[in-house]
């Protein structure tokens, strides 16, 4: 099965919707809660990723009965250093956004943490791709 | 895994409902359908919040509970009742008053639910503390909640905080207590009155629990009109019956309104009340869009159990009441202990947690994933056809219902009244034939002209 999104960014109050979208898709399909979990935060903390940095950008989902595949696109600045970004606590949000509770510098860590194959591409004044996987039956 | 065993308060009386929809159209988790100019209840979808019976025009619905003469199968009758039920009366009608009523009524004696709090304030504050139990914590208080919880929210069942509410200690109080003074187990009968439907299916089929000290619930309206009824019979002395002390303390008054829980807890805790404001943060909380929050205190009902749906009283004005209460309480020395309830500390400790609680999705379109993944491609197709504007004609409340329940094949499209237009524009279903489906859904009567469809006085009850 497969599910688009389209994510606008700086628009904050809509960040979510997606992932609240998603997780409504696999309760439906009767997928281990613990598992809609780490898809639902990974997936959320992408979407948040796209809203603060980007300017736009398309998450993609392929649902089939062994994986969960999440394919987040977007038109940004890009990430120069992909190493530093995936530091704890390494932020470049502006200060606008981390007033909003976003940038801690958790979301990529966070989104690998949660997820069982992870990878990103990123070129600077390109954008920036996640590819990330959680298989269902672990 | 689950339990299939799922015991309902809330049923429709067949009888005496007219199909109007309002309940379906209310139902927090889409738990209910009209068929056969019926409502329908889905059973593993209702988490017995009463938002249904709130809205029902013709008192179709009622709450079960147990025929008032069964305390006269216990040799010693104690009432359990919540520290709401004197806040559903006026200002003259005292605390004590409602006590003496009760005694007459046929009770030994009155105990209130929240007798216990303070026991279980400590216990919910070390088990917060507690490192491995998942943030937030989220008070298992509201059984309206938990039900909300394991149905919509399985994610988040782990979070329910596994320790007895105090109604259940407060049974276990009363029953040690009584059997010390040589009572037997099967003479006692302990009576909880009631506010909500939700504390009645918790008690006939408890969560987490073997089964419940309570032989027996009544519910509040019932003892509502009783006091009232009685009131002109007592005497100025009963009136003013100062036998019972207001053993409760301040925390425990106040328990069960909004804030009477996270008010007690240390570290960061918020309350919520209303069955619709807890879905829309629990979505958020789900998605881990909140963070570092110790304890969520959530209350199905609006001011939490002060607007149970069994209160008569106006709940705004029980509140204020019953922090009237807590200021007439500022002096009395025996301010919560009153009771024994101290002496039963390490007894009551021990019995105060409660095993695991199991997630009960009812989302989920079939228990095989590929044969749910199939539902699911079907329903989305089906969801192009479909209007999108909810209107309730086919006997589902939104179109997404209706397009589930006909992959789950409790439903046909043709039950829509857009496509059934659309059919009959291209000759492939004959208006009669479409006609007599609405009247399968909406039954016969409902086409008759009949100006008093509700009866008028009965809109308002």
């Amino acid at each position: 099965m497969h599910f688009e999104y389209k994510i606008e960014g700086g628009d904050f109050t809509r960040a979510g919707n997606a992932s609240s979208q998603v997780k409504r898709t696999l309760k439906q399909l009767n997928v281990d809660p613990k598992v809609i979990k780490r898809v639902v935060v990974a997936l959320y903390e992408g979407e948040v990723n796209i809203v603060a940095h980007a300017y736009h950008g398309e998450i993609h989902i392929d649902i089939d009965t062994e994986k969960i595949k999440m394919t987040l696109i977007d038109k940004g600045p890009g990430i120069p250093n992909i190493e530093q970004a995936m530091e704890m606590g390494f932020s470049t949000a502006t200060p606008e956004v981390r007033e909003m509770g976003f940038g801690a510098g958790m979301g990529l860590p966070n989104i690998k943490k949660n997820s069982d194959k992870f990878r990103i591409e990123s070129e600077v004044g390109v954008g920036t791709k996640l590819f990330i996987e959680v298989y269902i039956n672990q | 895994m689950e339990s299939k065993v799922f015991h309902h308060a809330l049923t429709i009386r067949q009888d005496v409902c007219i199909g109007c929809s309002h309940c379906m159209r209310v139902c927090p988790t889409e738990a209910l359908r009209v068929k056969n100019g019926k409502a329908e209840l889905y059973e593993n979808k209702c988490i017995d919040c009463g938002e249904c019976f709130r809205v029902c025009p013709t008192n179709a619905i009622i709450i079960e509970q147990d025929d008032f003469s069964k305390i006269y199968n216990y040799n010693y009758r104690v009432a359990l009742v919540p520290s709401i039920l004197t806040g559903q009366f006026s200002d003259e009608i005292t605390a004590s008053a409602v006590t003496s009523i009760l005694l007459k009524l046929g009770f030994n004696e009155v105990v209130e639910v929240e007798t216990s709090v303070e026991l279980l304030k400590e216990e919910i504050n070390s088990y917060i503390a507690n490192k491995s139990h998942s943030k937030p914590v989220i008070s298992s208080f509201c059984p309206a909640i938990v039900r909300l919880i394991q149905v919509k929210f399985p994610s988040l069942v782990e979070n329910l905080m596994l320790l007895k509410p105090p109604l259940d200690i407060t049974s276990l109080y009363i029953k040690k207590k009584l059997q010390e003074r040589g009572i037997s187990d099967n003479e006692i009968g302990i009576f909880y009155i009631t506010p909500c439907a939700a504390k009645i299916a918790a008690i006939k089929s408890p969560v987490g629990e073997e089964k419940s000290e309570v032989a027996g619930v009544i519910n509040m309206n019932l003892i509502y009109n009783k006091v009232l009824k009685s009131l002109v019979h007592l005497s100025e002395t009963e009136k003013g019956l100062s036998g019972r002390k207001d053993c409760l303390t301040d925390s425990g008054l106040i328990w069960s309104l909004t804030n009477g829980e996270a008010s007690q807890v240390k570290g960061r805790s918020l309350a919520i009340d209303g069955v619709y404001n807890i879905v829309e943060f629990l979505e958020k909380l789900e998605n881990e869009e909140i963070s570092d929050i110790d304890f969520l205190e959530l209350r199905a009902c609006d001011e939490s159990c002060a607007g149970g749906v069994l209160t008569t009283g106006n709940r705004f004005l029980t509140v204020e009441r019953l922090h009237k209460r807590v200021e007439a309480n500022k002096d009395r020395e025996l301010k919560g202990f009153g009771n024994r309830i101290l002496d039963y500390k390490d007894f009551l400790k021990s019995r105060i947690p409660i095993g695991e609680i199991k997630p009960r999705s009812m989302m989920k379109l079939d228990e095989d994933m590929a044969k749910a993944m199939k539902k699911m491609e079907r329903s989305n197709r089906l969801m192009c056809f479909l209007p999108g504007i909810d209107c309730g004609s086919c006997g589902a409340p939104t179109c997404q219902a209706l397009a589930e329940d006909i992959v789950q094949g409790k439903a046909a499209i043709s039950h829509c009244i857009f496509l059934q237009k659309t059919m009959e524009q291209t000759h492939k279903l004959h208006p009669d034939h479409s006609f007599r489906i609405m009247e399968k859904i909406w039954g016969k009567d409902r086409f008759e002209k009949n100006c008093n469809k509700i009866d008028k006085s009965k809109r308002y009850h």
